[in-house]
């Protein structure tokens, strides 16, 4: 008998064998992810997922016999009270015998189930898509360095010290270059130090102690001369600097808290800032976001403020488009930053209010942004009451024209949860434009 | 002082290889097994999952349907719905079983003697896997198909190499020899004939012969011409391999998928015995594994603790739900192999007078061992329970035979365990078992090469059962993927008369060119 130890054998022998399956199901999966998007509660996106894929879409069939059909016997162990010639009733819809005559060889499959990772899971989720417009930045500016490992060399700081190629380079040098082995110095120095010790000495010895003052010298020198490590031994990991795109983005979030927002409007204004949240930081190493909040005054807030306190009052929309270019000029250098923002509001706005956002956003605003996403929130049982594309706000009216000039501008409007991803899915298609 | 092989849970590869010695001085001395020799393998939990899903196999060839195995039984493990198979066991020789890490003294060695003894000495010896297996050659066979398989997904791209598959693994059940052919002469034989032939031609040659006239080319002369040997004949129909039949004559295969499907093939066939074997092997492994450590606790090898951990593990393998409790999903082969090996052994040993009269060739005889040895050896599952399926288990397992008619509105009780009841039983669960009625007897039976290259195979019925629509369809579009051309499947019932169709038609217009002459595809 043989026992061999396997356990250090590489596992993951399947992992191809996941992968190639992962992209034969991927199809379902992205579905499975933005169904869960729509039904999850808020603040657990990033968690693992467990998606499920209905069987059909991966089957592999095979020729076996129906259930149903035809006459069979099939012999069952556990007879309580059956005496010969009972008759039971068949269930109806004419399917066969139970569970138990289900598929011959007992294995029922149902819908499949397995965990992505979150991982898998957000790129899934936001594959094809991308941030309009990035172009423009990237070339403006290109100050930031990042450093990536670039081979070796043979000078450099002494952190970078790669050790082993440093020992090798010495192990080679040292047995090219004959110096004495430790192993062989000290048994040399083993036999002196024996013959040393010893009172009297015969003359073989005598002779044996003179030849190995002699070698301990030689090699003492040689040693000596041919260092364990040499300057030309050292090889130094080597970095290069290599110029990166701006890779910081910030967000504008800006979202009308008068006393027509309902919560359920709020939550769906916060469902889509969460996503392009998500999205942007992907997207980028540093992203920034910045919470504006209006009612007839705009004031500048934290998360919390923003998704949670309510407040009543009139509706001027500008003040936020105003505040947000303060914030710019403040605080985002233009050739630094990518900027974005995403508006959100039921379209309750001041009268003559309107004109001011337009010039406000065609003058100062989208100039500087990257993407302006505006969406526009509609209360449920509002939607039901008047869901008519006629039944439009003036904001959106007056953002219609504002469309039609800018690229850098969209414009949804949401009417329930299981919107929202698809909405932030046209918005952010790669081919936006194209459609 | 105690003589315990091992006193905690702990293992360890002496202690393994201390217990292994002892489970041998039982299985091989005291029981007769007469196993391949053992390799035992030690692999972790993630090792386990990998090989699981690669139908066990230490090497496989890639495939995504190997993930998706992966992937469910990953998840099932994970949350914990389901345990791992405590060791895997392949027909090797050297007899390969994998043995996890996690498991404790006491599971390995319940292991060991499972696998290692019972497995093992069913693989060497049933006649099944002696005719049908090449055990000594499957590693390598398998080393080739991977390294061929990647070899072509280089070549051809991975796509290709997986549409080919798939539909191999769906015609995978209808790619085995049922029957066993002659065994295909050795290239040593066929050159020793070759040359016995070229010496009779030798001594029997005659010059005065060819004087006479030829009267085949007489009779060509005369404008008759030699009549086209039929074409059923050439392609060898009825087929009821339908790889092989592909792989042979398909018009559009190109070499590369024609080994692809002599791979999957293969396999399928080195597969076919555990297929029909599936109860006995289980059961024999499990009356083994039970024997063995008894054996160990009577001798003061193991401790009662370690009885006790032993024995929780085997009820729950050999657990029979009945037939209206939730949990039931069809006869246990574990429960119903061991329940048949005890059984032997009991009339073997302690018959009673029903048992004398049912089984006389056994009854009384004595030697439990060599009855069953001899029955692992020579019988396969459905011949396995009509020959030793005893009144006594009919009883004990309460079985009784349902009988489903499409013309009635009822099932009936066909028969129970009783006096009128036990042959039926018997002969009903045999049938449950046989693979000729088990698996749908599909066969190829026309293709019309010279005309418009259909395939027709033809299904026929078991009592008029037909096949799961949904996936028929699948599988025919697999199938005229291979063939190239239309395929069409036929159900016939008892009467020959066709009972229902399915036709799988290929888009697209029909070829213009005429078909390629026969002499190419043969």
């Amino acid at each position: 008998m043989n026992v061999i130890d396997r356990r250090l054998n590489p596992k993951g022998k399947s992992l191809p064998n996941r992968q190639r399956f992962i992209r034969l199901a991927k199809e379902t999966i992205k579905e499975a992810v933005v169904r869960s998007i729509r039904e999850r509660a808020l603040g657990d996106v990033e968690s693992k997922e467990v998606v499920s894929i209905p069987m059909k879409r991966i089957a592999e069939p095979r020729l076996r016999h129906s259930s149903q059909g035809g006459d069979r016997d099939q012999v069952f162990p556990g007879n309580k009270e059956f005496v010969q010639g009972d008759t039971l009733p068949k269930p109806k819809s004419g399917q066969g015998g139970g569970g138990s005559k289900g598929s011959p060889d007992g294995e029922g499959e149902d819908d499949f189930r397995f965990t992505i990772s979150s991982e898998e899971y957000l790129n899934i989720l936001f594959e094809e898509l991308e941030l309009p417009d990035l172009a423009k930045t990237q070339l403006a500016d290109s100050t930031a360095m990042k450093f990536a490992r670039a081979g070796h060399s043979s000078s450099g700081s002494p952190t970078n010290l790669n050790l082993v190629r440093t020992m090798r380079n010495s192990l080679a040098r040292r047995i090219s270059l004959g110096r004495p082995r430790r192993e062989d110095v000290e048994a040399v120095e083993r036999e002196f130090a024996e013959l040393e010790a010893k009172e009297e000495r015969t003359k073989k010895e005598e002779a044996r102690f003179a030849e190995l003052t002699a070698i301990r010298e030689r090699l003492a020198a040689r040693s000596k001369r041919i260092a364990y490590i040499d300057p030309v031994d050292l090889r130094f990991n080597r970095f290069e600097a290599r110029p990166l795109p701006t890779a910081q983005a910030v967000m504008f979030c800006l979202m009308d808290v008068s006393g027509s927002m309902t919560e359920d409007m709020k939550d769906l204004a916060k469902r889509f800032f969460l996503l392009l949240h998500m999205f942007l930081s992907r997207k980028y190493e540093h992203v920034e976001i910045v919470f504006i909040r209006h009612t007839s005054e705009a004031k500048e807030v934290d998360e919390d403020t923003f998704f949670h306190s309510r407040e009543t009052g009139g509706t001027v929309v500008s003040t936020a488009l105003a505040e947000m270019k303060r914030v710019v000029e403040d605080r985002f250098p233009l050739d630094q930053w990518n900027i974005y923002a995403a508006q959100a509001s039921d379209g309750d706005n001041y009268a003559s209010d309107s004109h001011t956002c337009l010039e406000l956003l065609t003058g100062d605003i989208l100039p500087i942004c990257q993407y302006f996403a505006y969406v526009e929130v509609y209360d449920r049982r509002q939607a039901e009451i008047f869901h008519s594309s006629l039944n439009v706000s003036e904001l959106w009216k007056d953002y219609q024209s504002v469309q039609e000039a800018h690229p850098n501008f969209a414009m949804k409007r949401v009417f329930s949860k299981a919107d929202v991803f698809p909405v932030f899915h046209q918005l952010f298609a790669k081919n936006r434009k194209a459609a | 002082m105690s003589k315990l092989l091992y006193d905690t849970g702990e293992w360890n590869f002496d202690t393994l290889k201390r217990t292994y010695d002892a489970i041998e001085e039982i299985a091989i001395g005291e029981m007769g097994l007469d196993p391949y020799p053992n390799q035992i393998e030690m692999i972790s939990s993630d090792q386990m999952l990998d090989a699981y899903s690669s139908i066990g196999m230490p090497i496989f060839y890639n495939h995504w349907s190997f993930g998706k195995r992966f992937a469910r039984d990953e998840a099932m493990y994970r949350k914990g719905y389901s345990g791992l198979a405590y060791e895997i066991v392949i027909n090797s020789n050297p007899c390969i079983s994998y043995i996890m890490e996690e498991n404790t003294m006491t599971m390995q060695t319940l292991v060991m003697a499972h696998a290692a003894f019972g497995h093992n000495h069913f693989f060497k010896n049933n006649y099944l896997f002696k005719e049908q297996t090449d055990a000594s050659g499957i590693l390598d066979y398998l080393n080739f198909a991977k390294s061929y398989v990647a070899h072509c997904e280089e070549r051809h791209g991975i796509p290709a190499v997986e549409r080919i598959l798939d539909c191999a693994h769906a015609l995978m059940d209808q790619g085995v020899n049922r029957y066993g052919r002659r065994a295909r002469p050795s290239l040593a034989e066929e050159k020793a004939r070759a040359e016995a032939r070229a010496a009779h031609e030798e001594s029997s040659f005659s010059d005065l012969w060819r004087t006479l006239p030829n009267a085949q080319k007489d009779r060509r002369r005369a404008g008759e011409g030699k009549k086209a040997e039929p074409l059923q004949d050439i392609l060898g129909l009825p087929e009821e391999n339908l790889l092989y039949f592909l792989e042979k004559f398909s018009p559009r295969l190109k070499d590369w998928e024609r080994e692809l499907l002599r791979i999957v093939r293969n396999i399928a066939q080195y597969f076919f015995p555990q297929r029909q074997t599936k109860m006995m092997n289980e059961g024999c492994a499990t009356y083994c594994h039970y024997k063995i450590m008894n054996r160990l606790f009577e001798k003061g090898l193991i401790s009662e603790g370690s009885m006790l951990e032993f024995l929780t593990s085997h009820t729950a393998v050999v657990f029979q739900p009945d037939f209206d409790d939730q949990r039931y999903s069809g006869i246990n082969p574990y429960a119903l192999g061991f329940e048949m090996m005890c059984d032997i052994e009991r009339i073997v040993t302690d018959p009673t007078e029903e048992d004398r009269r049912y089984m006389p060739d056994i009854a009384g005889t004595g030697d439990a061992m060599a009855v069953l040895r001899s029955a692992w050896a020579n019988f396969r599952d459905d011949s396995f329970i009509a020959q030793y399926l005893s009144p006594h288990l009919m009883r004990k397992m309460r079985m009784f035979m349902l009988q489903d008619l499409a013309a009635d509105p009822t099932y009936k009780v066909a028969a129970i365990h009783d006096e009128r009841g036990y042959r039926e039983v018997r002969r009903a669960l045999s049938r449950q078992y046989d693979p000729g009625l088990r698996d749908p007897n599909i066969q190829v039976t026309g293709a019309d090469l010279p005309g418009d290259r259909r395939l027709t195979l033809t299904h026929f019925m078991h009592n008029d059962v037909p096949l799961a629509e949904n996936d028929t369809m699948a599988v025919l579009a697999y199938v005229a993927d291979l063939w190239g051309f239309d395929v069409e499947l036929r159900g016939v019932g008892k009467d020959d008369e066709q009972r229902y169709r399915y036709e799988h038609v290929k888009s697209g217009p029909a070829p213009a060119q005429p078909a390629e002459p026969l002499a190419a595809l043969v």
